[in-house]
């Protein structure tokens, strides 16, 4: 069974942040738009309301707001000559599922990347000279700048209600605010949450130390706000529940929260869910894309829909699994070195320091997912990385987001996994450890990258996509620098005890336990078609109507956390599309 | 709809006294348990008797229930266990479970067997049982605590010659172990919010502003999810 469905101006594929940024702004120039999710609808009622939610088991454990691995997955290696194994299930990180994607269980932790991440290979020969780059390493300038993406940036957070303290207002330091970023046009939407006595601690502790904390900038709303589109977001109440989960509380920005509502209005707007786009159909000559074919779950049936402009708006994962099976871009061969589409995929470099203190009560489980205090000390743009060996930075905090108890409960090293010695523990320290964690770059190197799978098949028998990745040395120099600076501070705060879990040297990736869901690369943006897969406006070199939006842009991953940049990215393609694009459409450079 | 925990409350305020007997019977965590089976009337979804047994022995090794706070017995850690393997979780229907499975692969690539979990709980169960009736002459659930002790411990470090199939079984039962013992009790465990009870943590309460950034001990207890409170 197939059929066809009529043309549509524009097709988005998948709505979360992205596709629901995309959607308004493209929806108020009065297009014909229709937006395809491959998961379910969800609203904060019924899916995400009190206390139905509040169930660790079902969110924080099985996963119930992400992706099934038996509907998407890929497949692992950690190196060129390993036989690739799919990952059967989820573990180190969690693409979301359904509408609103990850924007529903993220933490809200939205930052923007120092002045030198966009640039960070004319940065490093700059400043250190070109042989300070490894012969390995595939960093690459972003194409555009800090500059340029600011006001951006402060239309995603102002759309989002971020709660902050600015450090920098257009050059001017400001007390309390993270005196390294770049320059920002004027203060956060919300002054900064409250904090916990895990932060306030820290905070007390590296200001001892010369350093210069400031609230983590926070999706977690501190007051009442109501935003461009006239959606509402409450305060945040500090429920213990947020990453993983739906917000019970109209609380943590999300694409529910801040603009399906508003989106839903427009008449000239419709989406599908339980709709998996399978492939972007091409125009025979390949120059354009003439649509997209999806799967209607419901229907039971592929769909063609065509669309003068298709917006890949999918986790990044998905977009660049997209990108392979349609013929979009040169696939990259680590090889020649050729090709661009899967080239620099990369990940996050974390690491951490938990303290037992047996006299303070942390109670954890008050706790926001965005809530902390940082450093920026010891960012990227503060290192000497001639006089370290390394290329790359971290922000270090401490905050905290839950205290779940099947999630992990912190116990001195030494304590048993189980029996007797466990339970004691448990008893002992639940609510009395905290931890500084750091929170850190991961380059971009030859050989890690994403392809097809010559061997595994999804339920539509399209092959799975292939991940090649592993822990490079050089992050490795950057993670273990950053651990000696979190133990001195951690042993200025006197502990009863404290042990630390960094990478070491010969660490290899595992994709069981939890890590982040920081997966950038494999549809990079940048200035040359030859070494990038779509140009500074997220669009395709090879289709001029086909953008490509989200974190698989960034040429090599910042020292933050993503969606600060995935979202001032979209509003940068979307004025692109606007103002430049409809007009007069074909490529924008 | 007012949660149960609001409406019990305004019945005690109330005090009217067939309310307030009901009040003191929910706050008996026991009794909270009242249409639920004692554990050796509990009759099993999807373990047999002697898997049932076997359960039933380790789980009470892995949180024993002497000392503080409840064991996995008292918690009803089995019931979870049961459920668990008789649901969506033991069926592995969200697990990619498409060939060619190389279960000895990398374990860092994470698991690669084809038997679902509640199949590894089985074949994992009659395998680790007849290695210790060959090497302490018994069952696990015969056995007296401390050699149930060493025998899981071999288990854990992988001393007992499972096939690689069945080597995620140590991590399965262990993890299981501890969500029956923290979960919501809706799933079948933590009876009475015990657990809960035991570590300090509020369960659903869900709702902290004023208490964030306190250091000092939050003095309520732990509601769950049906809204009864411990």
């Amino acid at each position: 069974m197939a059929r066809t469905d009529p043309k549509k101006d524009v097709v988005i594929v998948g709505l979360g942040w992205t596709g629901a940024i995309m959607g308004i702004e493209l929806a108020s120039e009065g297009l014909e738009i229709l937006a395809l999710e491959r998961g379910p609808d969800r609203s904060t009622v019924p899916d995400f309301k009190y206390p139905e939610v509040i169930d660790e088991l079902e969110y924080g454990i099985r996963f119930g707001f992400m992706q099934r691995p038996k509907n998407s997955t890929i497949t692992v290696r950690r190196t060129g000559d390993e036989v690739a194994q799919p990952m059967r299930r989820l573990g180190s990180f969690l693409p979301g599922d359904g509408v609103g994607g990850a924007g529903i269980h993220w933490n809200g932790q939205t930052w923007r990347p120092m002045e030198n991440e966009y640039r960070l290979r004319s940065y490093v020969e700059e400043e250190f000279g070109a042989e300070a780059i490894p012969e390995d390493m595939t960093i690459q300038d972003w194409g555009v700048t800090a500059e340029e993406l600011e006001p951006y940036y402060d239309r995603f957070e102002y759309m989002a209600g971020i709660s902050g303290q600015a450090g920098n207002i257009n050059g001017k330091i400001i007390e309390g605010g993270n005196p390294f970023e770049a320059p920002r046009s004027r203060d956060y939407p919300l002054p900064p949450l409250k904090q916990t006595v895990d932060a306030k601690l820290f905070a007390e502790a590296a200001r001892g130390m010369g350093y210069h904390p400031f609230p983590r900038p926070a999706a977690n709303a501190s007051e009442a706000w109501t935003n461009e589109y006239g959606m509402q977001l409450g305060p945040c109440n500090f429920c213990g529940f947020c990453e993983r989960y739906g917000c019970i509380n109209y609380s943590k920005s999300s694409p529910q929260t801040c603009i399906l509502d508003a989106l839903k209005r427009y008449p000239n707007f419709s989406y599908r869910v339980n709709s998996e786009v399978l492939r972007v159909d091409l125009a025979p000559d390949g120059q354009t894309a003439t649509g997209v074919t999806y799967w209607d779950e419901e229907a039971q049936e592929e769909v063609t829909q065509s669309a003068d402009l298709v917006i890949l708006a999918a986790y990044q994962l998905h977009n660049v699994h997209l990108m392979l099976l349609s013929g979009i871009g040169e696939p990259y061969d680590p090889q020649s070195g050729e090709g661009v589409t899967g080239k620099n995929y990369s990940y996050q470099m974390n690491g951490g320091t938990t303290m037992f203190f047996r006299d303070v009560d942390f109670n954890p489980f008050a706790g926001a997912g965005s809530v902390g205090m940082a450093i920026d000390d010891f960012a990227i743009n503060q290192i000497d990385f001639g006089a370290e060996g390394f290329i790359g930075g971290s922000y270090i905090v401490a905050g905290n987001s839950n205290g779940q108890p099947i999630r992990g409960i912190s116990l001195p090293e030494g304590t048993p996994e189980w029996g007797a010695g466990w339970k004691q523990g448990i008893g002992e320290w639940y609510g009395h450890s905290m931890s500084i964690g750091s929170h850190g770059s991961c380059l971009s190197y030859r050989d890690c990258h994403l392809d097809l799978d010559p061997t595994y098949t999804d339920r539509h028998g399209r092959p799975l996509m292939r991940m090649t990745f592993d822990w490079k040395p050089n992050d490795i120099r950057m993670t273990q620098f950053m651990k000696r600076k979190i133990e001195e501070i951690a042993q200025s705060m006197n502990p009863d005890s404290w042990q630390s879990s960094f990478k070491g040297e010969g660490a290899r990736y595992d994709i069981r336990p939890y890590q982040t869901t920081h997966n950038v690369g494999g549809s990079i943006m940048g200035t040359d078609p030859n070494t990038s897969a779509v140009n500074r406006y997220l669009q395709a070199w090879g289709q001029h109507n086909v953008f490509v939006l989200g974190a698989g842009a960034f040429p090599q991953n910042i020292q933050y956390n993503p969606t600060g940049a995935v979202g001032a990215l979209a509003y940068w393609a979307a004025r692109a599309i606007r103002e430049d694009y409809l007009p007069n459409p074909g490529p924008l450079v | 709809m007012t949660p149960k925990f609001l409406q019990t409350s305004r019945r005690a305020f109330l005090g009217g006294s067939a309310a307030a007997a009901a009040l003191s019977a929910l706050s008996e965590p026991a009794l909270a348990q009242r249409n639920q089976p004692t554990l050796d009337q509990y009759e099993p979804v999807y373990l047999t008797a002697a898997e049932w047994a076997f359960v039933m022995a380790a789980v009470a090794r892995i949180i024993p229930s002497d000392g503080d706070g409840p064991g996995a017995i008292e918690a009803r850690v089995p019931v979870f266990i049961d459920r668990q393997l008789a649901g969506d979780f033991g069926a592995a229907s969200d697990l990619y479970m498409e060939g060619p499975f190389a279960p000895e692969a990398d374990m860092n690539l994470g698991t690669q067997s084809p038997l679902t979990p509640a199949e590894i709980y089985r074949q994992g169960i009659a395998a680790f049982d007849a290695w210790c009736r060959s090497e302490q002459g018994a069952a696990l659930g015969d056995l007296d605590p401390d050699a149930q002790d060493a025998a899981l411990q071999a288990l854990a470090d992988d001393e007992v010659g499972l096939k690689p199939e069945l080597r995620e079984f140590w991590t399965l039962l262990l993890q299981n172990t501890k969500e029956g013992y923290f979960a919501d009790p809706r799933h079948g465990g933590n009876a009475g919010m015990q657990a809960w009870v035991y570590i300090g943590f509020p369960g659903a309460r869900a709702n902290f502003h004023e208490w964030a950034g306190r250091d000092e001990a939050y003095p309520l207890g732990p509601v769950d999810i049906a809204g009864e409170r411990a």
